[in-house]
């Protein structure tokens, strides 16, 4: 492997190793709940082992002894030698973060030395784990006599004399390569009960000069004899090479049908697999002798027999109950639309997506620029052609923004654990209720959104759910809840966290804030514009300063994050009930649908899903708004900007004015404009660092022209509005 | 349009490691600039400049440049003259300035670009502590041409996107008019 192949396979294990400790971590903190899931024990164990395993090709050797005995541990908790209990978790949790930090380290600077404290953190831990390793291994089952069946044989008359079960395993050539050792299996095996006979097949065993070292060639004929183990127990113990090995298990005093088929079923060669068979003592030499001759009846017959499947064959040969038929197919579903689900993902590289992305950005103005050469042509049959390009370079757009589009839930659930660990940092006891994890966001958002999250949820921990006593005497139940919440509405989308706790105290903070100086005493405010205070620089009204928050730094950061976004936080609270705050933020950063507008020789856009209607200005009301800045729409009030005015434009304005009627996050107002251009799909360009400052103005975009035209930023603009109108009054 | 080349002696382009760079000298007006040619991407003809309102008058506006806005600063606003007249020779000269994280392209109207040429070091004297009428930090030195004085502009300081932008927000700061027309 060249340097920059293994670079980028050891990248490919830093990703999946982070993906594996994420399932990890979400198997454990279910198994809080459940500790019985052996569905999640199992997702513990393959996450560590394959972690060991990958680990061990990169000869990540501090990695791989750590994940190795905890391994060992979930190893016995699978087998039901070692029970779930909180502390497990716990320690498990913090082996799954060692596991986590190494990684870490390593992806930082491969070629680092191992870290003083991480090695201490990981002895005490692999200490602790001690405890779970050893006790008492499972007591082996005697040896079998297999001459207490012989009695059944003769009332049969077609089963096998022996009462051992019979697997046949062949491993797949990849087997190795996957960094799974076949001998671990068998040894897994042997402790569920005992192998009476194994024999190694080195049939597929190629000349030595095209044999493969990495591959595994071997196969084995393995008499197991356990009490009381079913199939399924039996096939567990191989789950994890499923799909690198061919299995085929026959239980005690199969009938000799049973082994027709596995000879038939099986690749090597017939007569000497019989021999085989007969060697390792699962048949005698006369049942063989009756199973090949079944074999000649069976081939003699075939079309009309070979039609039923193997599972109705068994349960008619009454060599497996049909329970564990149906529940060994549910599994097989469940595995396979899980695998299917798997393989319908691909990994793509995240600057691959852009670019696409950038291109069909290109495409929609040039497409842009095309239909406006049609129309002018006025050929008809070139306008059609263009209106249907057009339809679908809009498709390829929803499609390729679509590609970016992750659900908010994965970000959503690492809080899981969060929630977890504060509650009991803190000593309080709050659960997590999440909703709307399949709501869907850019990207580029949800990467960005992760720290404000963070902030906003340990703030309602620290501050807003109160102490237990505390709750108890409101009323309230004593476990406090943090909910997480994520729905879209009017083309952005919502992200609340909301907590019962104890709500903001709206005079507290008034106070505060005039005591910092940013509001005055005579002031009147908005129960929204008092709580909004608190994302204030400098603003903290918590009494206690914690190690988590209440030093007055962060509520500012969250807002600056968000308004980076091109979002909105606000707050909802009710004194004593709890706080909800809401965070809105745009769909996309790419690609919008756009409404174009004209002020004078310039175009402006605004998004189309704030536009609610557009009306004329007539001449009356231009008379009538001289010196006020609101019409009467349909009864209701309706506050405008006049962006002629706004945006100084020199000239008179057009003979026709118009409203345009704009709703963001339930404020509404009218923006004037002289001329109305219709829908655009509006390619998202920034305007660079020149204009940061400028507020009104949220970015640019190419028109078919070739003209740039600017993108409204409505609620800044309404704002700098708002704030110009109190200057000039005061 | 292009820029002129001088042509130049081979004997001339041997000495280029001796300390002599190049430079585009335009006309701003009346008066001769000079900038060093490697910080400027390319020349193009002035038109089809979409005004950002609510910016200090500096910036013209802004441009579409093969798929990418690039905004557009009128340097002779910036160096506190009156804007420069639009002519059939107004071109935009796009140049690429570093701003401490990553490059990004600016253009500059300026009246004339006039030719490429060369100024070695020994040729270059300090800025003079008054008299250019224009800030001393825009100034990066002052190139000796046929016998006349030249101002080099310090491109990273002229068109400092840091600065600009906070100028544009000072600017805004300055009340709109709130009554209608």
């Amino acid at each position: 492997m060249s340097n920059a192949e293994f670079d980028q396979a050891l990248q490919t294990f830093f990703m999946e190793s982070r993906e594996l400790l994420e399932a990890m971590e979400e198997s454990l903190l279910g198994l809080e709940s459940s500790p019985d899931d052996d569905d999640a024990i199992n997702a513990i164990f393959r996450a560590a082992h394959t972690i060991k395993g990958s680990g061990g090709l990169f000869g990540l050797d501090g990695i791989v002894s750590f994940t190795h005995v905890v391994e060992n541990v979930l190893d016995r908790v699978r087998g039901g030698h070692v029970p779930v209990n909180g502390e497990l978790i716990a320690l498990l949790l913090s082996c799954r973060d060692h596991i986590g930090m190494l990684v870490e380290q390593i992806a930082a600077d491969p070629s680092a030395q191992p870290d003083k404290e991480l090695e201490s953190v990981g002895s005490m831990l692999l200490a602790q784990l001690k405890s779970y390793q050893t006790g008492v291994t499972h007591p082996a089952c005697a040896p079998v006599s297999t001459s207490s069946c012989t009695e059944i044989l003769p009332q049969t008359g077609n089963t096998v004399e022996n009462d051992l079960w019979h697997i046949s395993l062949r491993f797949g050539q990849d087997v190795l390569r996957n960094g799974m050792d076949p001998l671990a299996f068998i040894r897994y095996l042997d402790n569920m009960g005992k192998i009476v006979h194994i024999l190694t097949l080195p049939d597929a065993m190629p000349f030595a000069l095209e044999m493969d070292p990495e591959s595994c060639y071997l196969g084995f004929e393995i008499d197991f004899q356990g009490d009381g183990i079913d199939k399924a127990a039996i096939e567990g113990v191989f789950e994890f090479v499923r799909e690198d090995c061919s299995l085929r298990i026959l239980p005690p005093h199969s009938r000799i049908e049973a082994y027709t088929q596995l000879i038939n079923e099986l690749p090597e060669n017939n007569i000497a697999l019989g021999e085989l068979l007969v060697n390792c003592g699962s048949l005698t030499r006369k049942e063989l002798e009756q199973a090949l001759h079944l074999q000649e009846v069976l081939r003699s017959g075939a079309g009309t027999g070979e039609a039923s499947k193997l599972g109705d064959i068994l349960v008619e040969q009454g060599v497996v109950q049909p329970e564990l038929i149906d529940a060994a197919l549910g599994k097989q579903k469940v595995a396979r639309e899980n695998k299917s689900q798997e393989s319908k993902l691909i990994r793509i590289q995240a600057d691959k997506l852009d670019q696409l992305i950038n291109l069909v950005g290109e495409m929609v103005i040039a497409g842009a620029a095309t239909s406006l050469i049609a129309l002018r042509t006025q050929d008809a049959a070139l306008h059609e052609a263009t209106s249907t390009l057009s339809r679908l370079v809009e498709e390829i757009r929803d499609s390729a923004l679509q590609l970016r589009m992750v659900q908010i839930g994965e970000t959503f659930s690492r809080f899981n654990r969060v929630v977890r660990d504060v509650s009991r940092e803190i000593g309080k006891d709050i659960g997590l209720d999440i909703l709307g994890a399949e709501t869907e966001l850019d990207k580029s958002v949800v990467e960005k959104i992760g720290d404000p999250l963070m902030h906003l949820v340990r703030n309602s921990m620290d501050h807003g759910i109160e102490a237990a006593e505390i709750r108890l005497q409101r009323g309230k139940p004593a476990r406090g809840t943090l909910r997480l919440n994520a729905y879209h509405e009017s083309g952005s989308i919502v992200v609340e966290v909301g907590d019962d706790g104890g709500g903001l105290n709206r005079a507290r903070i008034f106070a505060k804030a005039l005591e910092k100086g940013l509001v005055t005493a005579n002031q009147v405010l908005s129960d929204q514009e008092v709580y909004g205070l608190i994302f204030e620089a400098g603003f903290s009204t918590a009494e206690a300063v914690t190690n988590l928050s209440g030093r007055g730094v962060g509520m500012d950061v969250v807002r600056r994050n968000i308004e980076a976004l091109r979002g909105t936080v606000q707050i909802d609270s009710v004194e004593g009930a709890g706080t909800t705050v809401k965070i809105r933020l745009p769909l996309t950063l790419a690609i919008i649908d756009g409404f174009l507008m004209g002020v004078g020789s310039s175009s402006y856009v605004v998004p189309l899903d704030m536009v609610m209607e557009c009306i004329e200005l007539n001449e009356a009301e231009r008379q009538e708004t001289r010196d006020s800045h609101y019409i009467n729409l349909r009864g209701t009030i309706l506050p405008f900007i006049r962006l002629r005015d706004q945006f100084r434009v020199r000239g008179k304005p057009a003979r026709h004015e118009n409203i345009v009627v704009v709703q963001y996050a339930g404020l509404r107002a009218g923006l004037v404009v002289d001329e109305l251009m219709g829908e655009f799909q509006t390619v998202i360009k920034p305007l660079g660092k020149l204009f940061a400052n400028l507020k009104g103005i949220g970015g640019s975009t190419i028109l078919g022209s070739g003209e740039v035209a600017l993108i409204l930023d409505v609620p800044t603009l309404i704002q700098r509005a708002i704030s110009l109108e109190s200057r000039v009054l005061n | 349009m292009g820029a002129i080349v001088r042509t130049e002696q081979p004997t001339q382009v041997a000495e280029r490691d001796e300390g002599q760079s190049q430079y585009l000298t335009f006309l701003l007006g009346g008066e001769m600039f000079a900038v060093p040619i490697l910080n400027i991407k390319e020349i193009i003809e002035y038109g089809h400049i979409t005004t950002v309102p609510m910016m200090p008058a500096f910036v013209r506006g802004v441009i579409n440049l093969r798929g990418s806005v690039v905004p557009v600063i009128d340097l002779a606003v910036r160096f506190g003259r009156s804007a420069s007249e639009l002519t059939r020779r107004t071109c935009i000269v796009i140049i690429e300035i570093d701003s401490g994280d990553g490059c990004q392209d600016v253009g500059v109207v300026v009246d004339t670009v006039n030719e490429v040429l060369e100024i070695p070091d020994s040729e270059i004297e300090q800025a003079p502590s008054f008299g250019a009428r224009i800030r001393a930090d825009f100034i990066s030195g002052m190139g000796k041409i046929e016998g006349k004085f030249v101002v080099i502009i310090a491109v990273n300081h002229v068109l400092a996107i840091d600065e600009m932008a906070t100028l544009g927000q000072l600017s805004d700061a300055s009340p709109a008019m709130l009554t209608a027309p």
